[in-house]
């Protein structure tokens, strides 16, 4: 009896795993289909970048801010409140803002990727691109999922360097120190192993938001209440993507460079 | 009987001009949802440049043949005919030929939402038709609103439109292909008495002018009277009766009989 209830579940799992890898497959096939919808791919990078760019500005801003005054006690308690710019730019490149603009665009872009191809499908749009002879993965999900893979780490980069200047202020609220000798202190303890995998691990951070977002979205139900369920499902899994990546990503850096 | 000629610059078979050519062809289709029969003996047969109408109430299986028709869904059983072919055994490049030739007029206009009318209008022309010179591009995409009489909302965007407007523009994406069949699902659902008219006289406009076939999903009684040359009455599955709408209106069978209990 217990089995006969455990196996639908562990059958509709697989299915389910079954359904994002025929997915992915399909996405890379239409990459190299012929006929890349560039136009598309260009306003998705302008609605997934640009307009993403003043939540991303302030969300790091205020980490920048609130980091350093965090930290400042407990250095100034082992006399090293020299050591703050250092302190701040290595926690912030390596994790601190590719996890945090990850989680912030999960939550604005694969939700809005989910809502909008969900509501498309209830609305038979999807449908109706289908039935045209046109091929919705490739002007829909092809152009997001490339959209999202190239604009995060671009957000990423000006997230850091937004946080690094928030830093910068909040160091002069209790201490002075100039603006060349901050950023020259950031810019000395940041080498190759601290930002280019962080860079790249954004990479995958872009492609997963977008992926889920697609794929929560392009197999919503047709229903009103699917459109709610698909960008609630979008944000929470890519989300928990995002932590995956970075788990797997420091566990590589680790190996790699450390 | 004419045959097909291949169109060279598009590489669609250009239509034949014989009334009496079968364009779908269905026999004994047959569909189920798990355990629920949906479609069990749909026999069925359009020729060129004809109407025909589907009544029936919801959920008999009405739209699932259509979805079949266009490939959408896979029968379980049975013969589906299009053009001659068989849609099952078709593969996605066939299926995408197959897809060109036929109309879709879905119950919702299903307007692409983030597109003017002229993007909706515009983005089967430069996808499907791989059409670039500007100047043909427009000339169709205006010639085409004009046909539905919505030459004035061209660079609105869907959500500006009214019900009956979004099912014109969708009406006109539709014919911008110059399909050979359309195919439409309840047309004049959820519009007012006028409006509705107003489609079924569009319906038979564009019959007329693009000799096109149809299949029209509907309940609307006034729109089957309007613009079918042949009805079929749909029920549990199967089609229980067929023939035109003064025959079916004379029926003693108590199923067709409650489908006309309102016309005089």
């Amino acid at each position: 009896m217990a089995e006969e209830a455990i196996i639908p579940g562990w059958k509709r799992w697989l299915e389910g795993v079954g359904d994002q890898v025929t997915f992915f497959f399909k996405f890379f096939r239409n990459i190299f289909a012929g006929g890349f919808e560039w136009s598309e791919f260009v306003r998705q990078c302008y609605e997934i970048g640009y307009r993403s760019m003043m939540l991303v500005g302030i969300t790091s801003f205020i980490m920048g801010v609130v980091l350093i005054l965090q930290l400042r006690p407990t250095l100034v308690a082992f006399g090293a409140a020299s050591m703050l710019p250092r302190t701040l730019a290595v926690s912030f490149v390596r994790e601190i803002g590719p996890v945090i603009i990850g989680i912030i665009c999960a939550g604005k872009i694969a939700s809005s990727i989910g809502a909008e191809l969900g509501s498309m499908k209830v609305t038979e749009q999807l449908d109706a691109m289908e039935v045209s002879g046109a091929n919705p993965l490739q002007y829909l999900v092809v152009t997001r999922i490339l959209a999202t893979t190239v604009m995060i780490p671009i957000l990423s980069i000006i997230g850091d360097v937004i946080g690094l200047f928030g830093g910068f202020l909040a160091l002069n609220l209790r201490d002075s120190m100039s603006y060349q000798l901050y950023f020259t202190k950031v810019v000395g303890s940041i080498d190759f192993t601290d930002f280019v995998p962080a860079l790249v691990k954004t990479v995958f951070f872009g492609f997963a938001i977008g992926f889920v977002g697609c794929y929560k979205g392009f197999h919503s139900n047709k229903g009103t209440e699917s459109v709610g369920i698909a960008a609630n499902s979008a944000v929470v899994t890519a989300s928990l993507w995002i932590f995956v990546i970075d788990a797997i990503a420091v566990q590589i850096t680790s190996l790699l460079f450390y | 009987m004419e045959t097909d000629v291949r169109d060279e610059k598009n590489g669609h078979k250009q239509p034949s001009n014989n009334k009496n050519e079968v364009v779908i062809a269905i026999k004994g289709l047959k569909k189920s949802f798990g355990s629920k029969d949906v479609l069990k003996d749909i026999n069925l047969e359009i020729k060129r440049s004809e109407n025909v109408v589907v009544l029936g109430r919801s959920g008999t299986g009405k739209s699932v043949t259509i979805q079949c028709i266009v490939g959408l869904l896979k029968p379980d059983g049975g013969s589906l005919k299009v053009f001659g072919d068989e849609v099952a055994e078709m593969d996605d490049k066939e299926l995408k030929q197959l897809r060109i030739r036929i109309g879709f007029l879905f119950q919702s206009g299903a307007l692409y939402d983030s597109m003017t009318v002229r993007e909706n209008l515009e983005f089967p022309l430069t996808r499907i038709l791989k059409l670039t010179d500007q100047q043909e591009i427009d000339k169709r995409v205006e010639e085409a609103l004009e046909s539905v009489g919505l030459l004035d909302a061209i660079d609105k965007m869907p959500s500006d439109l009214s019900g009956g407007m979004r099912k014109r523009a969708g009406l006109a994406r539709t014919i911008i292909v110059k399909p050979e069949i359309i195919l439409y699902d309840e047309p004049t659902t959820g519009l007012d008495p006028i409006t509705s008219r107003e489609i079924s006289g569009l319906i038979l406009t564009i019959q007329k002018k693009y000799k096109t076939s149809s299949l029209i999903i509907t309940h609307d009684m006034e729109c089957a009277r309007l613009a079918a040359d042949r009805i079929l009455i749909m029920e549990d599955g199967k089609y229980i009766a067929e023939g035109s709408f003064d025959e079916l209106h004379q029926s003693d069978n108590k199923i067709v009989a409650s489908f006309f209990k309102d016309i005089l």
